[in-house]
């Protein structure tokens, strides 16, 4: 039953529908895309295939910096502020009876399932004039009256860190479950405080784990594209934002291609990065 | 102490928008209010009964059971080869199933708006069902991955010893043992692919519209109870479904490779 190699043509054929499908529709498209970003814009069309650097020298605009700049920079904040809370959280949770355990990862799963439209609807109201928290805090006599504080940054702000938040959790889940229960409680039994027994031995062993998961979120970050148009105003755009408005919009598909591929090229330079940084998984020892 | 008030916040931070949400859906008039002003099920009878709705939803269905059934149909024989044989081109075709969700999902969405304008098919639903199948398969393609590791190769051996063929061996041990992974699989491929945006919206977002497609769209003419009416009835369908797997399958150890790490290696 198991072999080392497949014996025969018949033996081949589970790989080969999965295979074909995934030359075709993944790998194909894939270089469509990359060559289509050296490709003319055809008007009222799609693309013209010349070959042209064109695209490539018109990405680099003010705005694209820009929007560059600030994709990356709220990408950053979001995962420093996800990984800051989601790895204590994380420690807790590992800790947990399984049955609670099992409890939260649904409710975690749940919302990281939730599309980013609902998310982003569901800030929108809570931090709306009418239905949000203003609304409790004017009740509790903390604030005079109600205010909408959506669409702003702080707004963007929740909508990412809500979604993010159980990404980090889920990718720091493995890491924090393997680790051996005997390190904190050595640490314990010699004297040192629950906080501290935290902070070095908990934090120190996995800090490797720690940086990759702070990339990784800053990747899954980078990705946000509906939230900046809901809850966020021109300026907080994202890079995803851009490309999409480009490819839809404004019919310019190579333009937008290779926003995409220069995208592309950032975002695999930062797995890269933190593979590198990681060295190996996340769940070993520095 | 310290740990419940923290483990309290982060629940009250998960939690509230879903309450305020279901809470403004039950508002009498047209309006958004929290705590809702009079309770009524009005928008949920909106919801399901008006076209404007019930297309969108169909659509998301429809395109829904289809991609996941087709990334279950692409992972199941890709797991089953990669744990009978270890050959390098299964690992490669692996490692292609979990490209897409490695990658920001707007390069993803737009390499398929491009093939399917080159192909013709652009705004065609089989598009959006074909492109999230590919998208998706990454899920089932885990799940399925860890359900074949969990079987016991003495077992198997044990049945060819006492003569079962290939087709017995898959029929009364591999299949019953993977049986709740490819539920899993084919579960999470579902949720997602209903709550999916962008590639929807880029394959065939003017002319096939998905659930998402249309809340966005509706938010732009402003906001209605049906809208948060939608959101509930999503997080509810969510919970659901997670809950069961979380009921009956593994979560913990699904969980434990869901994670790009432990996928890598």
């Amino acid at each position: 039953m198991i072999a080392e190699r497949p014996r025969g043509a018949l033996a081949r054929l589970p790989l080969l529908y999965p295979a074909v499908v995934l030359i075709v529709f993944f790998v194909i498209p894939f270089g469509i895309m990359l060559a289509v970003s050296f490709f003319r814009r055809e008007p009222g069309g799609f693309y013209l295939a010349e070959f042209s650097l064109t695209n490539y020298a018109n990405l680099f605009t003010a705005l694209f910096g820009r929007v560059l700049a600030f994709s990356l920079f709220i990408s950053a904040f979001c995962a420093l502020l996800c990984v800051g809370l989601g790895f204590p959280f994380t420690y807790l949770l590992t800790r947990m009876p399984r049955p609670r355990q099992v409890v939260w990862l649904v409710l975690l799963v749940s919302v990281l399932s939730l599309s980013a439209v609902i998310v982003a609807f569901a800030w929108s109201i809570m931090l709306s004039q009418t239905a949000g928290v203003s609304n409790l805090l004017v009740r509790l006599k903390l604030l005079a009256e109600p205010r909408s504080w959506s669409p702003g940054f702080w707004a963007l702000v929740c909508g990412m860190a809500y979604l993010a938040f159980p990404y980090t959790v889920l990718v720091l889940y493995p890491p924090l479950a393997r680790l051996d229960p005997h390190l904190p409680e050595a640490a314990r039994t010699l004297g040192a405080s629950p906080l501290r027994t935290f902070f070095t031995v908990v934090v120190g062993s996995l800090r490797r784990a720690i940086i990759a998961t702070l990339v990784m979120v800053f990747a899954f970050n980078l990705g946000t594209y509906l939230l900046p148009q809901i809850l966020g105003r021109p300026q907080h755009w994202t890079l995803s934002v851009l490309i999409t408005d480009e490819a839809i919009y404004r019919s310019n598909l190579p333009l937008a291609a290779a926003m995409a591929v220069f995208f592309m090229v950032v975002s695999l330079a930062l797995v890269g990065l933190a593979m590198l940084g990681g060295r190996g998984r996340p769940g070993e020892e520095a | 102490m310290l740990r419940g008030v923290f483990l309290g916040l982060i629940g009250l931070f998960l939690l509230s928008p879903i309450v305020v949400v279901g809470g403004v859906s039950l508002n009498a008039k047209k309006a958004l209010f929290f705590p809702p002003q009079g309770v009524s099920l009005v928008w949920y009878a909106e919801l399901f009964g008006e076209p404007e709705w019930l297309i969108p939803i169909g659509n998301s269905l429809a395109i829904a059971l289809l991609s996941s059934l087709g990334a279950v149909s692409i992972a199941l024989p890709l797991s089953y080869a990669l744990w009978r044989y270890r050959v390098f081109y299964a690992r490669v075709l692996f490692l292609l199933g979990i490209a897409p969700f490695m990658l920001p999902p707007v390069i993803t969405a737009l390499g398929f708006l491009a093939f399917w304008a080159t192909v013709g098919l652009y705004g065609k639903m089989v598009a959006t069902v074909v492109s999230h199948a590919v998208f998706f398969v990454t899920l089932p393609l885990v799940t399925l991955s860890l359900g074949f590791e969990s079987i016991d190769r003495e077992i198997v051996e044990a049945a060819q010893v006492l003569g079962a063929d290939a087709r017995e061996v898959f029929g009364s041990i591999v299949f019953p043992m993977i049986r709740s992974y490819l539920v899993s699989g084919f579960a999470f491929a579902f949720v997602l692919s209903l709550n999916e945006y962008i590639v929807a919206y880029m394959v065939a977002g003017f002319t096939v519209e998905t659930l998402p497609i249309k809340i966005f769209n509706a938010l732009r003419y402003g906001y209605t109870p049906v809208m948060a009416a939608v959101t509930l009835v999503f997080v509810l369908l969510a919970a659901l479904v997670f809950g069961l797997i979380g009921r009956f399958g593994d979560l913990p150890r699904l969980m434990g490779a869901l994670t790009p790490e432990s996928r890598n290696s």
